[in-house]
Order: structure tokens, then C-alpha cells, then sequence
């Protein structure tokens, strides 16, 4: 049995498994599951800072409607005692799997405003999550606002959120940076002490028919390991962070792949939701064989060993891999 | 004894508090203005707040009030503790079971908020006439004038119901104390407990039924003994009054507040004396306090205990130098010696001195008059014309005071602007848009001003009886002085309008008393707002020399996210000008009452209040008023100049809140009015309406039909009819082959939209190269509005299509009827009012339409203006609404007169055929009127016959013309929501369709009692929350259809107009058509559902592709021919059930309070959907035909 323990954010973890954050994580009994199944770490879904604000005006304007308007109804729902509005409900998750499991629980956090992000993420730590997973990503549609602006303001705010909490802060990135180890290079900075690579956006589909646009939620595929892979690979080395790889990590193979360019752990969801939890076991033997077979002694000895930085043809990782990839195709196949 | 605190809270509130804590078992049913007692009764269960013997008490939903006695009925014949809550036609409901429970001497008290009782119209509002009518059940009558009174008098009865045995009915007024604010003093539980006896509970319990000591009770009794039992309970009545007075003696002690069963108050050498009770009695009271300080000699007695009515209590409470008594009844009762208390105190004096027993030697003089009812108002005024009238030496009697009765002339001249109130008293006006949230403030303000300081603290308001766009009028006092001024405020001190166009049509400043404070939301800023006031206003305010503050509310809600609610920005605008709390701890009060109010539903809703109030000040200005009016403009009339007398003589002032000063003359005798009365009243409450692109549009006429208002029509017309189009009217080629070479239009009714946006979401057309532009699409209201007017004059003369030249089956044809159902007060995207709009376009020119109480009767019926019309023939729905609970029997009545005078005219007919011609006679009996153009034929037989009937001296000709229309077909409709026809009506309703009469029966099913505010009904689905089911509805919905089904010869559908708009259409006109009794069960997406009312169509079609609304017809007809009568008209489900519940806060919110019990209710609801869908799927692939063994 090969030695399958890694470190990520300064927490030791006894594999490379770790959930990400998806519904799995929704319900303790979730996290229990992914516990037993064997995922060293949980991922919690995403605490929305603009879902939670959204809920809670949807709500109060459903009540209000038509309120104090007519004299035979002056409201038209009962007053409830409570309604979980809040963060509370995802804080007292956080709790009760601490209390639950014993492998670490990472909570995740999507903020929109300054305050939010900050304010959300103490108590995140104030529940007892042993990292903070901060989810960003801003879809820019406004010509006028520039990179520079938006990396500035990522920046800004993982070094606010960091001077505020003591737990260790990752950042989950989107592939869409023009230069990503220098942005990687700045959170860093600014005091992230892992990066996850990468966000999967939900990307809206258009129904020809209804001439509506629709949003379409798509489970990752093996074909999506790539992109992380590489900038795993890139940044390994050159910025001081741990990384995580997630998007398409469905085998073993991939999270081998995945330690070899340098991740400290990956991430997966989408595999567990199509096939269910005994796939974190499964993985994890197949890793165990392959090891095996191919007579690695541990995670450690592997993480890294093909990044760009170890590997004999550094540009492989850059424009070459392209041009090499146009030139394998037999150009009669495309006539 | 432990402190009692001082509360700011309405009575219905206060009376709930004790009810609730003296019961164990509560039986209620929702009606206004008695509903909150019952829905605080099931907060507090859901809430587990426990009763004064530590046990949470039983509140069910009954499925009528009548229900609600029967089960309490039961509950205390067994043995519990018990109330329940009711007003107007529920406590009629109530009476048979009253007189059992007071034959059988059973402690009971029901709280009753006082109401009028539908005679000539319904009427939500107070008066006694609900309650006179159960004088005579055995029940005590114990009555409230005052909110604190309310809270006192409710324990009070509970204790002595408990001694005497006699079941006590505890009333006040409703609306003007169930809904008034005051600050009184909380009772505390101690105080409760103290009151009521652990002991007499112990022998309620023994007299209960029980297999342990079995007892009979409910026998049948004979002409030998009959009487005599029902005289066995004279000792319990002639001790009652005393046990009352004993308890309100021993009250008294505990809390120092005195009552007594006739309460005296004025000069103790009155000379003269009104006798009333409820909350009038207040009024006269402090009348007579400011009159005897002013030196006359006059009092008033207010009746506590009004049954058992103690003769010996009231005389003793009455001066000896009483010399003429007025007594002040609140109900009427046609054809009567005098109204009841009237004759209860002429009798009682007449005993008296017939017995020694009265304080005065002679017979003063008695007059009785009626005053309040519906209330109506009853000022110190009306009160002082009362005493006025006493000094007379021939005193009206049998008066009303309060109106102008220019009929039988019993009315008496007051003065309106009599003042008594001190001139501490701080008074307060404001008039709110419903949606803006201002009444909500001002309840809170009032709470805040009544808990923060010393002052006393009251707040009444006052509604709109429309659903969107409504007008709210709040009124507020406080002062240091106690409140006892149960009326309207006249004369403010301070008066706000929150909407600046309200200016434009309503006399506001009317309200402000010289110097008084101004204070106007308006988009204008201090120095331009002048120029924009009407010259009335201008005048007002120079005149009463007013300080005129203005501020933009709208600009401030919208910078801090409130949208139209600008409640808290009004709400900091009236302390920061008024000073009755300084700025900073004004603000701070506010602030803590947001939090309070809206801390549960999340801090974003918390931040943007707090950022709305931080953000007021700055924005809030005086304006310097000029010396000179300068408008060059008036508030513009309530109706154009081309109206019908009676609109403008009658329904105008109604919309403009004067309809106060109408005389009797004015009002119709027998509650008939005329229909097509809310076309006149243009209310321009949309802020944007649909704009119509004809390039774009395929002419579907989807917009139009699910138009909840019928403001969006389409019209197909001859092209040289465009000749004296107005330049902007826009016209495109027709595209309906029934109509070549014809041009086609689709207009919108301006000033009546409410900018629902219903038609843009259905509209299917869209722009090729910009897909969000549809062929309608919202564009803002104010700048299109002269344009539109004009527009929508002219399509209006433009002629309806002839209803023979087409086929309705499709929608788009159907759309070209012209609706007989327009510009209803209905909510914004109403989901009801298209299905009752489509029978109006379809069968409306010989509809008769029972209409059950609830939204569609109020929405349908409500004064000043009512939708039903006319179309240009002068035919159109002859509309009624009965009762509630009556109404499938109430249409049921129309069917059968149309059948046997149908008959006997056919009879008559027949007779008198060779006089009136064979043929002519002969084309009528035979007639086949299954179609448009057969009905149309058959009208012009008919009237060809009249014509010659007139001619024909036989006594058999008279009788046939006046029931010669009976020959023509009529279409009898029967309306109402999912509460009439699911709970309180289903009785008639199951036998009405039992009976195989032709009638159609139309559901309008929005899951719960909208009109009520949204109780649960039968029909509430499993998982839904509702009020009454608090914790989500744990069982499913109760399946109407397959119940109508079982009979097999009731046609039945199951529609939802949004999920597919010709099924809708298919199952009216089969309905119609079908000449046995017809269901049809229409999903109508509500206000009570908590959706974005414009996504209305879109949670039809998930309601069915979810399979929680499956769509089908059930056509008797069909199993006539061998086929299997039902038809499945939606597909197998393709979205779970979950999709389509969390659009909706009724699903949604209890996955925000209790997500394991919404996961649990909601698997539920998922396998509701799925076994339903699959019986139904087996019941229409049974096999019909016969195998040919008959």
C-alpha cells in the first residue's frame, strides 16, 4: 500500500480526495457519506452572499405584496417564527459536521459586496471550518472596466479577508486571467494559501425554439482535466501556494496526473453525483494499484514531478503543445 | 400581582390574547373582521404557546362557521373548554347550534366583531345587526366599546359563562374596535387564572358526556313536556346578571377597572339620556362630558349586559331626573315596532314604573333612532343633534342620525364639525398607496409613540375596496390624555400624502386644520413643486396658512433599494416634522421597530430599511408657500362630463370619498344597480402599459385572453372604417380568413391597465433580428396616455365583430368577442379574472351568473363602479351574488325559473299558436339553438312574436310576452372560489350537480380563500403553506373533479388558461353546450401564492408539466357514443413537482422555517402528483364500448 497522505493548506490529509463543493455537502448526512466513502476533506457547497441577500428581499417583498391594502385581507401569509434567511442555517452545518466527522471541513464562500465577504467569512471561522475555500469570480460585462481594476479588486479582497481571519484562505480561480501566474503570484501575496484551479462557470444555453435563454447546468467531463492540468503544472513551483486541482477528475488517472503537475489535492463532485460515493473508494484503489504496479512509494513523491518546472520539455506546457497537437492530426481525415 | 404592561394593539388582537389562553379547544372559520382572532388563535398553536393551564390548545379549521358551532358544540359536550370567533352571515350560521348549547346550559363564550348582515348589499363593516339577530338564541350578550373594554370584557365573559352557565356571546364593533390600534393595559396570566375557577371548570367537566357516567342529552320532547323544560332555565338567566356584575366586581378589584352592566356617565341631574352600546357609547360619553361642562343637563348610558337584559340594573343606573331618553340602535329592523334595544328600554321603563322599581315617577319620553350601521360614522356631532332632538317638545322618533334621509325624512340635522376632542391631542392623517406600505408604518409609529412615551396612542384605517391601486387613509392620535374618540379625524393636525397624483383628484388638504403641517411626497422639489399643485391645494395652503414639507420618497426608495415601498421614509418624515420623540431616539425607535418587524426575513431586508431612514433627512424640505394662488389648473372631476346621470350623480362621488353625503334618495331601493359602471372610472394606476407592434404581431389573440382586466382588445373591421382614425392609431392587414381584405388592430384601454404585463409574458411573437422585443412590449404610461385615450375612444366606435361570422372554437377568434367583464378592481395579474372574462366573451350576452362571496364577488360586485357590461345590443351578464355558502343553490333557483318558465311559455305557446301563427309558433318549439346564429334567430322569433302578442287581447297573450324570453336559451353560470366550492358550498354544490339541471359550474381554484388573506382551504395543496396551516398543509388536496366525476353524468374539466389557452376555450364551450350540470375547475395563480404575478401563465404550465395540475375534460356525452368519457389533455409530467412549488413563497417559505418538514411534505406532494396522474391515465383507458351483450 502506497503512502496516499498529502498536505493542503497546512491541514494533513489522508489521501488526494477531496469533495468539492456541490449538493453532496447540502445535508450533514452528506458530509457523513463522503466521510465513510473516504474523501479526506470536504469542500461545503458555496455560502452565496447574493443568494442569501436575494432570498431574503424575494421573501420580504412576497409578504409584503399586497399587504395592509384591502380590508378583508390585510396580509396573505402567516407570520413564521423563523425563516433561515441568513447564513445561520449553512454556519450551523458547519458545526454540526465538525461535531459529525473528523476529516477537515472546508467552507466555501461566494461574496459580492466588501462587507459580505468578510463578514461571512469570520463566521464561517467562528463555526469551527478549518480553511476558507473563497469562491470568486466576476463576470465583467461593462467594457469600461478594466483588468487591472478587477484584479486589483480580487486582490484587495482576499488580503482584507485574510488580515480577518486566522484559518487558512484558498482562492478558487477561473481560468479567464490574461496573465494567471502573475494573478496567482498576487493572491498569493495578498495572503491565499491555496489556489484552486479551476471554477466551472454555469454557462447559459440558448433554445432556439422559445428564443429564451436558458440556464444549463452541466456535469464536468474526463475532456476538462486538461486546462487545469496545465496550469497546475505551470504555477507549480513558481507561486508559494498549495493547488488544487478540480474540473474533470473522474479516475485515478486523473488524480495521478493531477499530483504529478503539482496539485496537493483535487477536487471532485461531478463524478460522485453520476456515480455515486463508493467512486472515491474505487479511485482510491486504483491509485493504490497503480502505485503499485508502478512502484511509487507515496503521493508526496509524485506531486509535482511533472510540472513544467521538472519535466524535460518545458514548452510542452506552452504554445508548442498546440502546434504539436495540429501536426498529430492526418490532415486527409479532415477532407 | 404581577406588572402589567402597557400594549399598542388592535381588538381583535386583544380578545384573541385572552380567548385563546381561557380555551382548549377552538373552532374557527375565516371572516372579516373576525378572521385575526382565529389567525392569531392558529399562530399561537403553530408557535406552541401555551393556555393558562400549561396545555397548547386544539384550533381547527372548520368548513363553515356553521361547522365551526357544530364542533364546538361537540367539544364542550365533552367536556373542554372552548370558543371560536365569528361575525355577520357566520354568526347566522351558528344560530341553531347556539340555541342547543344555551338549551343545554353550556358554558361557551364567542367572540363576535360586530358586522352588518347582507340584505340590500353585503357589507363587511360594523354595526349590531349580526348580533341583534341572535337575541333570542339563549345567549348571553355582552358588549365591548373599546379595545381595552374588548381585552377586559372577553375575560370577564369567560369567567361568568363558566358560573352561570349561560353561554356568553362577547361582541364589538367591528373594524372600529377589531382594527383599531390603542395602547391599553396587557391582563396579565395571573389575572386570568384569578378570574376563572379551577372549580366550575371541575363541574363543566362532570357534565360531560362520557362512557364512564353515561348520560343522554338531544332527546326529542312532546306537546306534555316540551314547554316545561324549556322554562327549567329561568333560574339560570335571572341570576346571570348578578354573576356578571359579581365578576366585573371582582375584576375591578384585581385590575382597578370598573364596569358594570349599564354604565352611567354624565350630569348626575340628566335630564336627558342616550342609551347605546359598542363603541358609539364612547363617543356619546365624552359628547356628554363636553355638553355638561357647558351646562346642560344630559347623559349617557352604556349597555354592557345586554342579554339578560336586567330591567332593575338599567333603571337604577338612570337619573331620577331623567326626563326623555333617545335609544341608539346600530342595526335595523324593517317592519319593527322600533329597533331591539329601543324596545327593550321602552319595556324595561314601563316595568319599572309599573313596578316601583323606576327611579321616576312618570314615563319620560323614548325615542329610538338608528345610527353606524356599515360604519358609518358616529360623531360627537350626531350626538349632540341626538340631545338636541330630546329638547324638543315633539321629538322625532324612530330617527337616523349620521345620514341625509330625503325619503322618509327620519334623519336629524348635526353638525358635522363639532370638535371635543382637547386641544392636546395631536391628530393625524395620511393617505397611502396600498402597495407603498405606509398603513403598515403607521401601525408601526403608533406602537412606537403608545410603547416609547407617556402618551396614549390610537390608530385606525381605513381601505379601498379595490385590489390593486387601492387608497389607504390612516388616521393617528395621541396625546396625554386617555382616547375615547371612536371616529375619523376631520381636522388634523398633521396630514401627509404620499402620492403626489393623488392631489389631482382627491380634496386631501380638506383634512388640515389652520396651521397644520403639509407633508407631500413629490417628484417635484421645494422650489418647483408649487407650480404643480392644483388652485385648490394652492388655496388651501395659503389660507390655513399650512407648513408645507416636501420630500422625494420615490427618488430615496429607489437609492436604497426599497422600490415603491417608501413606508419607513414617510414614517421618519412625520417624527422628524411632528417632534413627538426627539430626532435621534426617533430614529432609534424606528429603527428598532424595522428590526423587529423584518429582522426574521434577513439582514438585507433589515440594511435597506435602515439605509432608507439614514438617508431621509437630508432629502426632506420646507417649501416657502407663496402669497398668491398661481395653478392655472383644478383637481380634475371624478367622471368625464359624458357619463350617465347616474354615474355622475351617484357612483362619482363614491370614488372620490364623498360618497358620505349621498341621501337615501340617491341609492337604489332594492340593491339593483346598473351594469357597465367601471368603464367610467379611469384610474390610471398602471405606470406601464403594453404598447402594440404590428409588424410583429401573428394576430393569436393569446395577450388578449389572459388580459385580467380586459384592457387589451383586438378588432377586425371593413379598411375605410380608418378614414377618421386618430394619426397615431395603428392598424396592419387582417389575418383571419373569416375576413379577407379587412385590417386589424390591437388596442389598450390606457387609463384602465394596471400594467399587470400578463399580455407581454404570453405574447409568442418575437423579433427575429432582437428577440427580446415582442409584438407587445411595456412602455411607461404618462406619456402615452392623451395619445391612448384617444386611440381607445376611437377603437371603441369601432363595431364589434358579428359573433355569427365566426367559429369561437379558436383562440384567436374567441379573442374578437367583445368581453362583457372589464377594468375590475382585481389584483394586478389576477389568475381568476381571464376565465371570468372568456365567459363573458363567450355566452355573456345570455348568461345568468350566480356568483359566490370572495374575491370574484367583490372584484365583481364591489361599489362605486362594477365590472359586468353590456355589449352594444344592450345584452349582457345579469350578475348576483346571494351568499357564500348558498350560492350552487342560489344559481340552481335561476335554472329551475328558466326551465319552468320555459316550459309554461312553451305551454302558452302552444295554446295560442293558432293566433299567433302556426309557423311563427312551430320555427320557436322546434328551434335548434346549439349555436350563435340559432340563439340570434330564436331572439328575433321571439321578439317577432311579442310584436304580435301585443296585438292579441287573450289574457294566455299577456302572460306569454312577459315570459316570452324565456323561449330563448340562456346559459346559467354559477362562479366562486375554491373556499365556496370545496368547503362551505359543497353541500349545494354536490347536489346541485346531482340534480342533472343544466348548469355550469365554474371554480375559480386558487388553493385557499384569497379574499380573506389566503386561509387554507380543502383545496390547499399538501405542502403549500397557509394560513391555518401553518406548518404546510400535511395533506393532500381534496380531489373536486373525481368526485364530480363519480356521478357520470356531470361533465367535468380540470383547466389552466397559461398552460394551454384552447383546452380553456374547448372545455367552456362543452360546458356550454352540454345540457346536464358541467364543472369546470380552473387553476387561477394568486397573490396569496407569493409569485411574480407577471410569471402567473409560466407556473400554469410548470402546475401541469409537473403533474400537480393535470388538464382533462370528462365528457358524459362521449360515454353516450361508447367512448371513455375523459380525456387527458396534458402530457405525462416532465419537471418535478419541486420546480414548480419553490417559485412560490407559499412552498418556498417553509423550506426557509422547517426544511425537514418541507422535504417530507414535499416527497409527499411528489407521490400526490404521481398516483393521481396515474389513476387518471387508468380511468381514461378504461374500455366504454360495450361488448355487445345488451
Amino acid at each position: 500500500m502506497a503512502d496516499l497522505t498529502t498536505t493542503y493548506l497546512g491541514l494533513t490529509l489522508k489521501n488526494p480526495v477531496v469533495a468539492s463543493a456541490s449538493p453532496l455537502s447540502k445535508k450533514l448526512e452528506g458530509i457523513r457519506r463522503l466521510e465513510e466513502a473516504g474523501a479526506a476533506a470536504v469542500v461545503m457547497y458555496s455560502l452565496f452572499e447574493e443568494q442569501i441577500t436575494h432570498e431574503s428581499l424575494a421573501l420580504d417583498h412576497f409578504l409584503n405584496r399586497g399587504t395592509e391594502s384591502f380590508a378583508e385581507a390585510l396580509s396573505y401569509f402567516p407570520d413564521l417564527e423563523n425563516y433561515n434567511v441568513g447564513p445561520e442555517e449553512y454556519l450551523n452545518l458547519i458545526r454540526r459536521a465538525k461535531e459529525a466527522v473528523n476529516i477537515p471541513i472546508i467552507g466555501s464562500l461566494n461574496g459580492v459586496s466588501a462587507g459580505g465577504w468578510v463578514d461571512y467569512a469570520c463566521k464561517i471561522e467562528e463555526a469551527g471550518a478549518d480553511a476558507l475555500e473563497l469562491n470568486m469570480y466576476y463576470i465583467p460585462t461593462d467594457p469600461d472596466i478594466t483588468a487591472q481594476e478587477l484584479e486589483q479588486n480580487y486582490v484587495d479582497l482576499v488580503s482584507e479577508v485574510c488580515s480577518r481571519v486566522s484559518i487558512p484562505v484558498a482562492v478558487k480561480l477561473s481560468p479567464f486571467f490574461t496573465a494567471l501566474p502573475n494573478m496567482a503570484k498576487r493572491l498569493a501575496g495578498a495572503g491565499a494559501k491555496g489556489l484552486v484551479l479551476f471554477n466551472r462557470f454555469i454557462q447559459p444555453d440558448l433554445d432556439i425554439e422559445t428564443l429564451e435563454v436558458v440556464p444549463a447546468l452541466q456535469l464536468s467531463t474526463p475532456a476538462e482535466l486538461r486546462l487545469p492540468l496545465r496550469w497546475v503544472a505551470i504555477l507549480y513551483g513558481r507561486v508559494p501556494c498549495d493547488l488544487a486541482l478540480t474540473s474533470g477528475v473522474h479516475d485515478a488517472q486523473a488524480v495521478l496526473k493531477a499530483m504529478m503537475a503539482g496539485a496537493r489535492v483535487t477536487m471532485l463532485a461531478s463524478e460522485l453525483l453520476q456515480n455515486g460515493l463508493k467512486r472515491i473508494e474505487e479511485i482510491l484503489a486504483d491509485m493504490n494499484a497503480w502505485m503499485d504496479t508502478f512502484e511509487y512509494e507515496s503521493v508526496r513523491q509524485m506531486q509535482g514531478s511533472m510540472s513544467q518546472k521538472a519535466v524535460a520539455e518545458p514548452a510542452a506546457f506552452e504554445r508548442a503543445n498546440y502546434l504539436k497537437a495540429l501536426q498529430t492530426f492526418d490532415n486527409k481525415k479532415l477532407y | 400581582m404581577s406588572n402589567r404592561q402597557k400594549i399598542t394593539l388592535d381588538g381583535n388582537e386583544a380578545v384573541a390574547r385572552v380567548a385563546y389562553r381561557a380555551s382548549e379547544v377552538i373552532a374557527i372559520y375565516p371572516i372579516t373582521p373576525s378572521s385575526a382572532m382565529g389567525e392569531w388563535s392558529d399562530e399561537w398553536m403553530a408557535k406552541k404557546v401555551k393556555n393558562l393551564w400549561g396545555t397548547v390548545p386544539l384550533v381547527v379549521e372548520m368548513q363553515s362557521e356553521g361547522g365551526a358551532a357544530g364542533a364546538v358544540h361537540g367539544a364542550l359536550q365533552s367536556g373542554a373548554l372552548c370558543t371560536t370567533f365569528t361575525a355577520s352571515q357566520g354568526l347566522l350560521l351558528m344560530i341553531p347550534n347556539m340555541y342547543k348549547i344555551a338549551g343545554e346550559l353550556t358554558p361557551l363564550v364567542i367572540h363576535v366583531s360586530a358586522r352588518a348582515l347582507a340584505a340590500q348589499a353585503l357589507s363587511i363593516f360594523g354595526d349590531h345587526s349580526d348580533v341583534m339577530s341572535t337575541r333570542q338564541t339563549g345567549f348571553a350578550l355582552l358588549a365591548s366599546r373599546s379595545v381595552q373594554e374588548a381585552h377586559d370584557m372577553a375575560l370577564i365573559a369567560h369567567a361568568a359563562t363558566l358560573e352561570s352557565r349561560v353561554p356568553f356571546l362577547h361582541f364589538f364593533d367591528g373594524f372600529r374596535t377589531s382594527h383599531e390600534v390603542q395602547k391599553i393595559e396587557e391582563l396579565t396570566e395571573d389575572d386570568m387564572r384569578a378570574m376563572i375557577s379551577d372549580e366550575l371548570i371541575a363541574e363543566h367537566r362532570k357534565r360531560a358526556l362520557s362512557p364512564d357516567h353515561p348520560v343522554l342529552r338531544g332527546t326529542a320532547q312532546n306537546p306534555d313536556v316540551y314547554f316545561q323544560g324549556r322554562e327549567t332555565v329561568n333560574p339560570f338567566y335571572a341570576r346571570c346578571p348578578e354573576i356578571v356584575q359579581k365578576t366585573m366586581d371582582r375584576f375591578a378589584q384585581l385590575t382597578g377597572r370598573a364596569y358594570h352592566l349599564f354604565e352611567y356617565a354624565g350630569a348626575p341631574d340628566a335630564e336627558r339620556v342616550i342609551i347605546l352600546m359598542g363603541s358609539g357609547a364612547e363617543t356619546a360619553e365624552e359628547t356628554a362630558k363636553y355638553l355638561v361642562n357647558r351646562g346642560e343637563k344630559v347623559g349617557v348610558v352604556t349597555v354592557h349586559l345586554y342579554r339578560p337584559f336586567s330591567a332593575r340594573h338599567l333603571l337604577a343606573a338612570l337619573p331620577a331626573t331623567t326626563r326623555a331618553i333617545a335609544v341608539l340602535d346600530r342595526t335595523k329592523e324593517p317592519g319593527s315596532a322600533g329597533e331591539p334595544l329601543y324596545q327593550d328600554v321602552v319595556t324595561a321603563i314601563a316595568e319599572g314604573l309599573a313596578g316601583g322599581f323606576a327611579p321616576f315617577k312618570t314615563m319620560p319620553t323614548v325615542i329610538g333612532g338608528r345610527y353606524g350601521l356599515s360604519s358609518k360614522e358616529f360623531t360627537p356631532g350626531m350626538v349632540k343633534a341626538v340631545f338636541d332632538e330630546l329638547q324638543k317638545n315633539q321629538p322625532k322618533n324612530h330617527f337616523t342620525v349620521g345620514i341625509v334621509d330625503d325619503v322618509s325624512f327620519t334623519s336629524l340635522e348635526y353638525d358635522p364639525d363639532l370638535e371635543i376632542l382637547d386641544s392636546s391631542t395631536v391628530q393625524c392623517v395620511f393617505f397611502g398607496l396600498g402597495s407603498d406600505g405606509t398603513v403598515g408604518a403607521n401601525k408601526n409609529s403608533i406602537k412606537i409613540i403608545g410603547e416609547e412615551t407617556e402618551n396614549h396612542a390610537q390608530g385606525y384605517f381605513v381601505y379601498d375596496s379595490k385590489k390593486s391601486g387601492s387608497v389607504t387613509i390612516s388616521h393617528l392620535r395621541f396625546g396625554p390624555k386617555p382616547l375615547r374618540a371612536p371616529y375619523l379625524i376631520r381636522q388634523a393636525d398633521f396630514v401627509a400624502c404620499h402620492q403626489f397624483s393623488f392631489l389631482e383628484r382627491l380634496d386631501i388638504t380638506r383634512y388640515a386644520k389652520p396651521g397644520a403641517v403639509f407633508l407631500l411626497n413629490s417628484i417635484y422639489g421645494p422650489d418647483e413643486v408649487w407650480d404643480h399643485l392644483p388652485r385648490e391645494v394652492q388655496k388651501d395652503i395659503i389660507e390655513k396658512k399650512l407648513k408645507f414639507y416636501v420630500i422625494d420618497a420615490y427618488e430615496v426608495a429607489n437609492r436604497t433599494g426599497m422600490g415603491q415601498r417608501i413606508n419607513t421614509i414617510m414614517q421618519t418624515c412625520f417624527f422628524a416634522i411632528s417632534g413627538v420623540l426627539p430626532r435621534d431616539q426617533a430614529i432609534a425607535e424606528i429603527k428598532k421597530s424595522i428590526e423587529k418587524t423584518y429582522g426574521r426575513r434577513g439582514e438585507a431586508v433589515v440594511q435597506k430599511n435602515f439605509e432608507a431612514v439614514d438617508h431621509t433627512l437630508a432629502n426632506l424640505y420646507e417649501v416657502k408657500v407663496p402669497d398668491q394662488v398661481t395653478s392655472t389648473f383644478s383637481r380634475r372631476p371624478a367622471v368625464g362630463p359624458d357619463v350617465p346621470e347616474f354615474v355622475r350623480e351617484v357612483l362619482a362621488p363614491m370614488m372620490v370619498f364623498e360618497g358620505d353625503n349621498l341621501p337615501v334618495s340617491a341609492m337604489p331601493v332594492d340593491g339593483t344597480f346598473p351594469t357597465g359602471t367601471a368603464q367610467y372610472e379611469k384610474r390610471n394606476i398602471a405606470l406601464e402599459i403594453p404598447v402594440w407592434e404590428p409588424d410583429l404581431c401573428i394576430q393569436c389573440g393569446k395577450c388578449v385572453m389572459v388580459c385580467p382586466h380586459a384592457v387589451i382588445r383586438m378588432k377586425v373591421y371593413e379598411p375605410e372604417l380608418l378614414a377618421n382614425a386618430p394619426a397615431t392609431f395603428k392598424s396592419t392587414d387582417a389575418k383571419f380568413k373569416e375576413f379577407p381584405n379587412s385590417k386589424f388592430t390591437i388596442q389598450v384601454a390606457p387609463e384602465d391597465c394596471t400594467g399587470c404585463a400578463l399580455c407581454v409574458e404570453a405574447c409568442p411573437a418575437k423579433d427575429k433580428t432582437q428577440v427580446g422585443r415582442k409584438a407587445i412590449n411595456m412602455a411607461p404610461q404618462p406619456p402615452l396616455r392623451e395619445q391612448e385615450r384617444e386611440n381607445w375612444n376611437f377603437f371603441l366606435s369601432l363595431p364589434d365583430v358579428d359573433p355569427t361570422a365566426i367559429s369561437p372554437t379558436t383562440v384567436k377568434n374567441s379573442q374578437l368577442l367583445r368581453p362583457l367583464f372589464e377594468f375590475s378592481g382585481a389584483c394586478a395579474g389576477c389568475g381568476e379574472t381571464p376565465y371570468v372574462k372568456l365567459l363573458s366573451q363567450l355566452f355573456g350576452d345570455r348568461a345568468v351568473i350566480a356568483n359566490a362571496t370572495g374575491c370574484s364577488s367583490i372584484y365583481g360586485g364591489n361599489l362605486p363602479t362594477t365590472p359586468w357590461t353590456k355589449n352594444a345590443e344592450g345584452r349582457g351578464p345579469a350578475w348576483s351574488n346571494s351568499l357564500f355558502e348558498d350560492n350552487a343553490e342560489f344559481g340552481f333557483g335561476f335554472r329551475l325559473t328558466i326551465d319552468k318558465l320555459n316550459e309554461y311559455a312553451r305551454e302558452l305557446l302552444a295554446d295560442l299558436s293558432g293566433l299567433v301563427g302556426n309557423d311563427l309558433s312551430a320555427a320557436i318549439l322546434e328551434a335548434d339553438q346549439s349555436t350563435e346564429a340559432g340563439i340570434r334567430e330564436q331572439r328575433k322569433r321571439v321578439a317577432a312574436l311579442k310584436e304580435i302578442l301585443k296585438g292579441i287581447k287573450d289574457p294566455r297573450a299577456f302572460n306569454l310576452l312577459n315570459v316570452a324570453d324565456y323561449l330563448v336559451r340562456k346559459s346559467v353560470w354559477i362562479v366562486g372560489g375554491d373556499g365556496w366550492a370545496y368547503d362551505i358550498g359543497y353541500g349545494g354544490l354536490d347536489h346541485v350537480l346531482a340534480s342533472g339541471r343544466n348548469v355550469n359550474i365554474l371554480v375559480l381554484d386558487t388553493e385557499v380563500y384569497s379574499n380573506t388573506g389566503g386561509q387554507a382551504s380543502k383545496s390547499t395543496p399538501r405542502a403549500a403553506v397557509a394560513k391555518f396551516a401553518m406548518s404546510g398543509k400535511g395533506l393532500p388536496k381534496k380531489d373536486l373533479g373525481m368526485i364530480a366525476m363519480s356521478y357520470g353524468y356531470v361533465y367535468v374539466a380540470r383547466v389552466a388558461m397559461g398552460a394551454n389557452d384552447q383546452q380553456t376555450l374547448r372545455a367552456f364551450l362543452e360546458a356550454d353546450a352540454y345540457e346536464g350540470p358541467s364543472l369546470i375547475i380552473a387553476y387561477s395563480h394568486c397573490i396569496a401564492h407569493g409569485i411574480d404575478m407577471r410569471k402567473g401563465l409560466d407556473q400554469q404550465k410548470l402546475a401541469v408539466n409537473s403533474g400537480i395540475w393535470p388538464m382533462y375534460r370528462y365528457n358524459p356525452m362521449l360515454a353516450l357514443e361508447g367512448k371513455n368519457p375523459l380525456i387527458i389533455d396534458s402530457k405525462d409530467p416532465t419537471v418535478d413537482v419541486q420546480e414548480y412549488a419553490y417559485n412560490e413563497t407559499r412552498y418556498r417559505m417553509l423550506v426557509q422555517a422547517d426544511e425537514a418538514r418541507a422535504e417530507m411534505l414535499m416527497q409527499q406532494a411528489r407521490e400526490d402528483a404521481r398516483k393521481r396522474w396515474e389513476l387518471y391515465k387508468q380511468m381514461a383507458s378504461i374500455q366504454y364500448k360495450s361488448n355487445g351483450n345488451d
